[in-house]
C-alpha cells in the first residue's frame, strides 16, 4: 500500500501501539507510519480514536505500550516543550485564549522564546495575509472576531513557530459550510508554497478527500482502510466506509 | 541619695502601666473604671481592656498575662471557671487559685446574685417578704428569663427549694420590669444590684433558705503583679466593703436611667469617696475626644485590622490555592479545612487564640485572616482547577511550560472569580471585625459592645453604621475592580 512507506521517510510511526482509558481499549497493537511532507487525514466517526491518535503525537496522551517516533526518533520525555515548539496544533472552535488579543494569541509562543519583535511583526503579518485576514483583527479579542475568522487565526498559531509538522483536530468543523470553504483554500494555498507534514483528524471524508494525499479510515481503533483519497472513494473496503462516504454524499 | 532610691521606683511605675481590664456588661464596665481612674489619681498609668467578650477570655488574658485585673464574682469563679461549687468563700478560692498565680483581692461589698423581684403594691398587699411566701398563692403569674428558666441553679431547683407550685412562662430579661411594672407579670428573676430595681416600685424578696449562691464582686489580679505593684495594690485595696448592694444598684441604675456616661458615674463616685480612697485632689474626668475624632479613630482601627488581615489571607491563600489547585484531594481538603474554621463560633476561636497571641489586635487580626481564608480559597482553587479544558490542552500543544500555563492561561482567567472571593471576603472581615472589640483590639466594634452593655442605641449605631458604610463601600470598591479585571473576558 502507498502508505507503507519506509520510516526514514515517515514523520510519525506507531509501533504496536495499545491505550486504554479504564476499561475501554483505544488501540490494540495498532502499527501505521505517516508520510512525511504530505497531508494524511484520519476520518472515522466519534468514538474511533482519531482524537486520541493525534494526541499521541505530540504526547498529550501516551501510549501504554507500543512506541510513538516521531521525526525518526522517540518523543524526547524529557524536553517536550521544545518538541511541541516543533509541532503546529489546531482544534476545532479554535481554542483561543479569550483574554488575549488576536495578535497576542498568535504571537504568544514566540515572544516567550525571545523573538525580536520585528521578527515576530514580519511573521504575524505574513501569517495574517497567507490567512487573508484583514489587518485590524489583530488587536481585538476573540469574542469580537466571526467564528471563520477565529478558526484562522487558530491555524496562524498553529503556524507561527515554521512548525516541522501539523496535527489539526477537526479545525474546519466548526463553521458554516462557505465559510469552510474559504479555509480549505487558504490552507491549501499554505500548503503550496511550503509543503508542511500534516495529521488531519475529521469526521468528513469529502473534506479528507479534498485536502489529504492520503486517507486512513479508524473503526473502533482499528484501521479498516488506507490508501489515496480515489482509491478509497473508488472501492470502499467495508461497509463502515462506504456508510461515512455516504454520510457526506 | 534618696533621688538615687526613688528614681528606679519611679521609672519602674512609668514602664509598667496597670492593664485593667472589663466584661462586657454595664456594671462590670463602671467597676473598672472606678479602678482606672482610682489608680490614675494616684499618679499610675492605666491601661484600659474593656468589654472584654465574657468571662473566659478575662480569665484567659489574665492567666496568660494580658491583663493585670478585673472585677470578677466569686460564685462565677466558682462554678463558672473552677467549676468546684462547694468552693464560695474567697479564702478557700484564694487558697484554689493560688497555684495559677491568680489572687481574688478584698471584696468591694455587694453580691450581685439572682434576686426574685415582686411589684411592691402586690408584696404588701400579701404581706409577701421571703421567697417561701410565694408558695401560698399559687396564683401568682411568675414570669423569668430563659436562661433563668434553664440553668441548674435558677428556677428549677429554686421551685424544689421553696416548693413553688407555680406553672412559669419565659421572657426576655430587658422586657421583664416594664412587664412587672404594667402588672402584666407578678414576679420575675432580676440581678440584686440591677439599676432597675430601684426605679421600679418592685420588692426584692428575702432568699431567707440561701437558695441562691453568693456572686460577690472583687477585683481578680495576678500574683505577680500584687507583689510587683505594691502601691497600686494598697489603692485597689481600699476599695474593699466600700459598696453595698444598694449603692451599686443606685451607680447602675445612674448609668442606665441618666444620660451620664460609666465614665462619669465612676469619676463622681471616685469624687465623694475622695478621703476614704485616700486621694488628694479632685480627679474629676473630663470628656477627652470629640465624637468625630473618636470615630476616626474607630474607622482608622477597624480599616488596619481588615486590612492587614485582607492582605495575609490574599497573599497566602493565593499562593495556597496555586500549590494545591491542580491535585483535587489536597484542594478538597485544602477548601474543607478553610471551611472548617469558618465554622468555628467567633468569640469561641478568639478565646482559643489568647494562649498563643494574648488579646488586643494580633490576635484580631489572626482571627481575621482565618475567616477571610475560605472565600479567597475556594473561589481561587474553583476557578484556577475549571479553566476550559480545551484551553489548558492546548496551551500544552503549543509548549507552554507548567508555570507558563499558570502565568498565561490559569491566573488571568480565573481573575474574575478570584475577586469575587477576595470582595467577599472583604465584606465578611469588615463585618466580623466588629467582634474584635471583644478582646480589645478596638474598632467600630468598640462602640458596639459599649454600647450593647450599657443599652445605649446611640453608642451602638455610632458603631453599626460607619461598620455598614465601610461593608457597601468595600463591596463597591471591589465590584469596581472586578469588573476592571474581567474586562475583555466574558
Amino acid at each position: 500500500m502507498s502508505i507503507k512507506t519506509q520510516p526514514s521517510d515517515a514523520c510519525v510511526t506507531f509501533c504496536g501501539v495499545s491505550k486504554s482509558f479504564g476499561d475501554l481499549v483505544v488501540f490494540d497493537d495498532l502499527s501505521l507510519a505517516l508520510p512525511g511532507g504530505q497531508t494524511t487525514a484520519i476520518v472515522g466517526a466519534s468514538g474511533s480514536g482519531k482524537t486520541t491518535l493525534l494526541q499521541m503525537v505530540n504526547a498529550l496522551e501516551r501510549p501504554d505500550s507500543g512506541s510513538v517516533l516521531v521525526f525518526g526518533e522517540p518523543i524526547p520525555q524529557h524536553q517536550l516543550q521544545q518538541f511541541r515548539h516543533r509541532i503546529g496544533y489546531a482544534v476545532q472552535g479554535a481554542g483561543l485564549f479569550p483574554h488575549l488579543s488576536a495578535r497576542d494569541n498568535v504571537t504568544l509562543v514566540a515572544r516567550l522564546l525571545g523573538w525580536s519583535e520585528q521578527r515576530i511583526q514580519q511573521r504575524f503579518d505574513e501569517l495574517l495575509q497567507a490567512m487573508a485576514l484583514p489587518a485590524d483583527v489583530a488587536d481585538r479579542p476573540p469574542r469580537e472576531l466571526s467564528g471563520g475568522q477565529q478558526q484562522r487565526l487558530g491555524l496562524c498559531r498553529a503556524l507561527m513557530l515554521n512548525p516541522d509538522m501539523l496535527l489539526l483536530d477537526e479545525p474546519f468543523s466548526a463553521v458554516d459550510p462557505v465559510t469552510r470553504l474559504g479555509l480549505y483554500e487558504r490552507f491549501e494555498e499554505v500548503q503550496q508554497v511550503q509543503a508542511v507534514s500534516t495529521l488531519l483528524v475529521t469526521h468528513d471524508i469529502r473534506e479528507a478527500r479534498r485536502l489529504a494525499d492520503v486517507l486512513v479510515v479508524l473503526d473502533q481503533g482499528r484501521i479498516v482502510q488506507s490508501g489515496s483519497p480515489d482509491d478509497v472513494f473508488a472501492d470502499p473496503a467495508s461497509p463502515y466506509v462506504e456508510r461515512l462516504i455516504a454520510s457526506v454524499a | 541619695m534618696a533621688c538615687l532610691v526613688l528614681a528606679p521606683a519611679v521609672m519602674a511605675k512609668q514602664a509598667e502601666p496597670v492593664r485593667v481590664a472589663s466584661k462586657n456588661f454595664a456594671e462590670n464596665y463602671l467597676l473598672a473604671e472606678i479602678v482606672a481612674q482610682l489608680l490614675e489619681g494616684q499618679g499610675i498609668t492605666v491601661e484600659r481592656a474593656f468589654g472584654l467578650g465574657g468571662t473566659l477570655i478575662c480569665y484567659q488574658a489574665l492567666l496568660n498575662d494580658e491583663i493585670d485585673l478585673y472585677v470578677e464574682y466569686t460564685g462565677t469563679l466558682s462554678q463558672a471557671i473552677l467549676q468546684r461549687p462547694e468552693v464560695t468563700g474567697r479564702e478557700e478560692l484564694n487558697a484554689v487559685i493560688a497555684e495559677r498565680g491568680l489572687h481574688l483581692m478584698p471584696q468591694l461589698g455587694f453580691n450581685n446574685t439572682y434576686a426574685i423581684a415582686v411589684r411592691r403594691q402586690l408584696a404588701e398587699s400579701l404581706g409577701l417578704r421571703n421567697i417561701g411566701d410565694l408558695a401560698e398563692y399559687p396564683e401568682l403569674r411568675l414570669v423569668f428569663s430563659h436562661e433563668f428558666l434553664e440553668r441548674g441553679d435558677g428556677w428549677p431547683g429554686l421551685s424544689k427549694r421553696y416548693a413553688l407550685p407555680h406553672s412559669v412562662e419565659g421572657i426576655e430579661h430587658a422586657l421583664a420590669y416594664q412587664a412587672i411594672a404594667d402588672g402584666a407579670i407578678d414576679a420575675t428573676d432580676a440581678y440584686s444590684t440591677d439599676g432597675e430595681l430601684s426605679r421600679y416600685p418592685l420588692r426584692v424578696l428575702e432568699d431567707d433558705l440561701a437558695y441562691f449562691p453568693a456572686y460577690m464582686a472583687a477585683p481578680l489580679v495576678r500574683s505577680e503583679w500584687l507583689q510587683g505593684a505594691p502601691v497600686a495594690a494598697q489603692s485597689v485595696r481600699r476599695l474593699a466593703g466600700l459598696m453595698d448592694a444598694a449603692a451599686m444598684q443606685r451607680l447602675n441604675a445612674e448609668v442606665a436611667v441618666s444620660d451620664k456616661s460609666y465614665v462619669e458615674v465612676a469619676s463622681e463616685f471616685i469624687d465623694s469617696n475622695r478621703k476614704a480612697l485616700g486621694l488628694e485632689g479632685r480627679v474629676l474626668q473630663s470628656a477627652t475626644a470629640t465624637f468625630w475624632a473618636d470615630m476616626a479613630g474607630h474607622v482608622i482601627r477597624h480599616l488596619q485590622l481588615t486590612g492587614l488581615a485582607l492582605g495575609a489571607a490574599i497573599f497566602i491563600g493565593l499562593i495556597l490555592s496555586l500549590a494545591v489547585f491542580s491535585n483535587r484531594r489536597l484542594a478538597d481538603a485544602v477548601v474543607y479545612f478553610c471551611g472548617l474554621l469558618q465554622t468555628v463560633p467567633s468569640l469561641a476561636l478568639l478565646a482559643l487564640m489568647i494562649p498563643v497571641f494574648g488579646i488586643g489586635f494580633t490576635p484580631a487580626v489572626v482571627a481575621l485572616f482565618l475567616y477571610s481564608l475560605l472565600p479567597i480559597v475556594r473561589n481561587a482553587v474553583t476557578a484556577l482547577a475549571t479553566v476550559d479544558p480545551t484551553l489548558v490542552r492546548v496551551s500544552e500543544a503549543l509548549g507552554l511550560s507548567r508555570w507558563q500555563q499558570l502565568r498565561y492561561l490559569r491566573v488571568p482567567l480565573s481573575l474574575p472569580m478570584i475577586f469575587a472571593g477576595i470582595r467577599t471576603a472583604a465584606v465578611i472581615s469588615i463585618g466580623t471585625a466588629t467582634l474584635a472589640a471583644f478582646i480589645g483590639a478596638g474598632g467600630l466594634g468598640e462602640p458596639i459592645v459599649v454600647g450593647l452593655s450599657l443599652n445605649d442605641t446611640d453608642m451602638i449605631l455610632r458603631g453599626a453604621i460607619p461598620a455598614a458604610m465601610l461593608a457597601i463601600l468595600a463591596e463597591f470598591l471591589f465590584a469596581a475592580l472586578q469588573k476592571r479585571v474581567s474586562r475583555g473576558y466574558q
